[in-house]
């Protein structure tokens, strides 16, 4: 390596750096933290059913099978615009019952087919979960996914 | 050993290589659930297992880092651990909470946020351990010799540890949760812990070549400040399709891009500082692991990580099978490599050996090298099929997840090679014989070199 750069140079020039990248990305995340709150998510309230609908979805560990807007699992379907793909997003109600009608249905048992556990979850949780599906799905996520397959 | 407190590493890499164990048979049985998919289904369903899966390796890797920290700051600072009883008494809080973690995990109680599930006493037990462990190993070097390698590893382990408390916040907003989630997910693993494997893998070279010591430091600034400034804003590429706004989508194209420059820096250092050095030091498999776990963490990490990074090829291939092929070979190459390679070094010292099963050893390392690059290849054909049928064409997800079965079967094959390989590693650390399977050459073949 060159002459001109001596160890407490490159030191220095690294420590000097990393802080003035710091400084750069707290600004920009806390821009982003505005843009959520007020742009990207403000299609609809956040409300308490969607809130319940979130510990829903965090008590049954989704995650780990399913992704939600491209992130998590990679063993069971997209998630993050099921409410488009099953044709509900704009009716509460449909996505409801959709929703409880599939969760009921599992485990399929099929042979060779992955299979999704059986979830006792209340007539609250059902709908919380639907609202936070449908809440998920009105989130500005830059036009991803391409298509409705997920 | 030269300082009787190291001793404390042998636990930490004991324990380090038990949960190793743990992480790969979790592997085996998720790899096995994506062929037979009925497998277990009803008993312990594959979300459960693959959080046992990923939890494991992130604590084994941290215990092993844990542990690397104190086998080397004694060395670096010239004197004992501060106080031995603390460092014990961390490792008994890591290990309780991770016996409650995957008891919770097993009976159903956990969180909802990928690889951060502990239940919320884990998290402070995590959170105090890590408190312990900084003062004990900050009053160490500040009564010691500093130099950059504890410098380096020190500002690592503080910033990681600091990086913490974004596991106990979790918004409401899902955009702002996943925000604040890849605050430590990121900035872990694509920053604060590439210091820790800078600064653990020039501690390694200095000893196995004998380079010297200026020259080594320069290197290891210039590593990680690459890391850093391409790291830091790279945390972007993952902004791009969570409800972030747009400009995300060019500085982490751009930034996330120099992110190959520290795995290629780490490479080209491993080998030149080999290409310089003068030694010739007995512990083979040590230096087979420094040099291999820096090009595969090139491949894994730079490589495989460049490939769908830019937000144009992004916006098809996110969360496809090609993010878990880039996971993989990016966790072996970066940090479990580097994890072996520093208990294949310091094992034989804690145990007052010579180098010894290195053949084993070796082949170990060729058996999980080798599953692991062809594991790679394998879910990168599936993810680029499933990105092109899926994404381009529109097929449903399950449909092409049938497409793709032969690759899983493939993928198993491979993942048993890997647990192969990691089960010999653990016996040939273990178990020791008389002689090797291969009588070593002389040290110095050649006279006056």
């Amino acid at each position: 390596m060159a002459e001109f750069l001596t160890k407490s140079r490159a030191r220095n020039i690294f420590y000097g750096g990393s802080i003035f990248f710091v400084v750069v990305f707290v600004a920009m995340t806390a821009h982003s933290h505005r843009y959520v709150v007020n742009t990207s998510t403000a299609g609809m309230p956040l409300t308490e059913e969607v809130i319940l609908g979130k510990h829903t979805w965090e008590a049954a560990s989704c995650i780990n099978c399913h992704t939600l807007h491209g992130e998590g699992a990679y063993f069971a379907p997209e998630l993050g615009n099921v409410m488009t793909r099953w044709g509900v997003q704009d009716d509460p109600e449909a996505a409801f019952e959709t929703l409880k009608g599939w969760i009921e249905a599992q485990p399929s048992g099929i042979e060779g087919r992955r299979q999704m556990p059986a979830y006792q979850f209340t007539d609250e949780q059902l709908r919380g979960l639907a609202e936070f599906l449908r809440w998920a799905d009105q989130t500005d996520t830059q036009g991803w996914p391409p298509n409705d397959a997920g | 050993m030269k300082y009787q407190s190291q001793k404390v590493a042998y636990w930490y890499f004991l324990a380090a290589m038990a949960l190793f164990g743990v992480q790969v048979l979790g592997g085996l049985v998720a790899g096995w659930i994506y062929v037979s998919p009925n497998f277990l289904s009803e008993i312990l369903p594959f979300n459960v297992i693959r959080m046992i899966h990923t939890n494991a390796l992130i604590v084994w890797l941290l215990l092993g880092f844990f542990g690397a920290a104190y086998f080397l700051i004694p060395e670096e600072s010239e004197r004992e651990i501060w106080s031995p009883k603390l460092a014990y008494i961390q490792l008994i809080i890591l290990l309780v909470g991770t016996l409650g973690a995957v008891g919770s995990y097993l009976v159903g109680i956990h969180g909802g946020r990928e690889f951060l599930e502990q239940p919320l006493w884990v998290k402070f037990g995590i959170l105090v351990a890590a408190l312990i462990f900084l003062l004990n190993i900050s009053m160490t070097v500040l009564a010691g010799k500093k130099t950059a390698i504890t410098n380096v590893l020190l500002m690592g382990l503080w910033l990681l540890s600091l990086l913490w408390v974004f596991a106990f916040i979790n918004p409401d907003n899902l955009s702002l949760d996943k925000m604040y989630w890849w605050f430590v997910v990121h900035l872990w693993v694509e920053a604060t812990w590439e210091l820790v494997m800078a600064a653990i893998l020039a501690f390694l070279l200095l000893k196995l070549t004998g380079v010297d010591r200026e020259v080594v430091e320069k290197w290891l600034y210039v590593i990680v400040a690459t890391a850093l400034f391409s790291g830091i804003l790279g945390t972007g590429h993952h902004f791009y399709w969570i409800g972030l706004p747009g400009y995300w989508q060019w500085i982490g194209s751009i930034f996330s891009t120099f992110e190959v420059i520290p795995f290629f820096l780490m490479m080209s250092f491993a080998f030149v500082m080999v290409w310089k050095g003068r030694k010739n030091h007995p512990n083979k498999s040590a230096l087979l692991w420094s040099l291999g776990s820096s090009t595969v963490a090139f491949f894994g990490a730079g490589v495989w990580g460049f490939l769908h990074t830019l937000h144009g090829v992004n916006f098809y291939s996110h969360g496809t099978q090609i993010t878990a092929a880039h996971g993989h070979l990016a966790f072996y190459g970066a940090y479990v490599a580097l994890n072996l390679a520093i208990f294949t070094y310091a094992m034989p010292m804690l145990r007052e050996r010579a180098p010894y099963n290195q053949v084993l050893n070796m082949a170990s390392f060729w058996l999980m090298t080798g599953g692991m690059a062809f594991m790679t290849f394998v879910l990168t054909f599936a993810g680029t099929i499933q990105t092109h049928m899926q994404r381009v064409l529109g097929d449903y997800y399950m449909t092409v997840q049938d497409d793709l079965a032969i690759f899983y079967m493939m993928r198993f094959g491979a993942g048993a090679a890997v647990v192969v390989g990691a089960l010999l590693f653990i016996y040939s650390m273990l178990v020791v014989h008389k002689d090797e399977i291969i009588a070593p050459g002389p040290s110095n073949p050649v006279p006056g070199e």
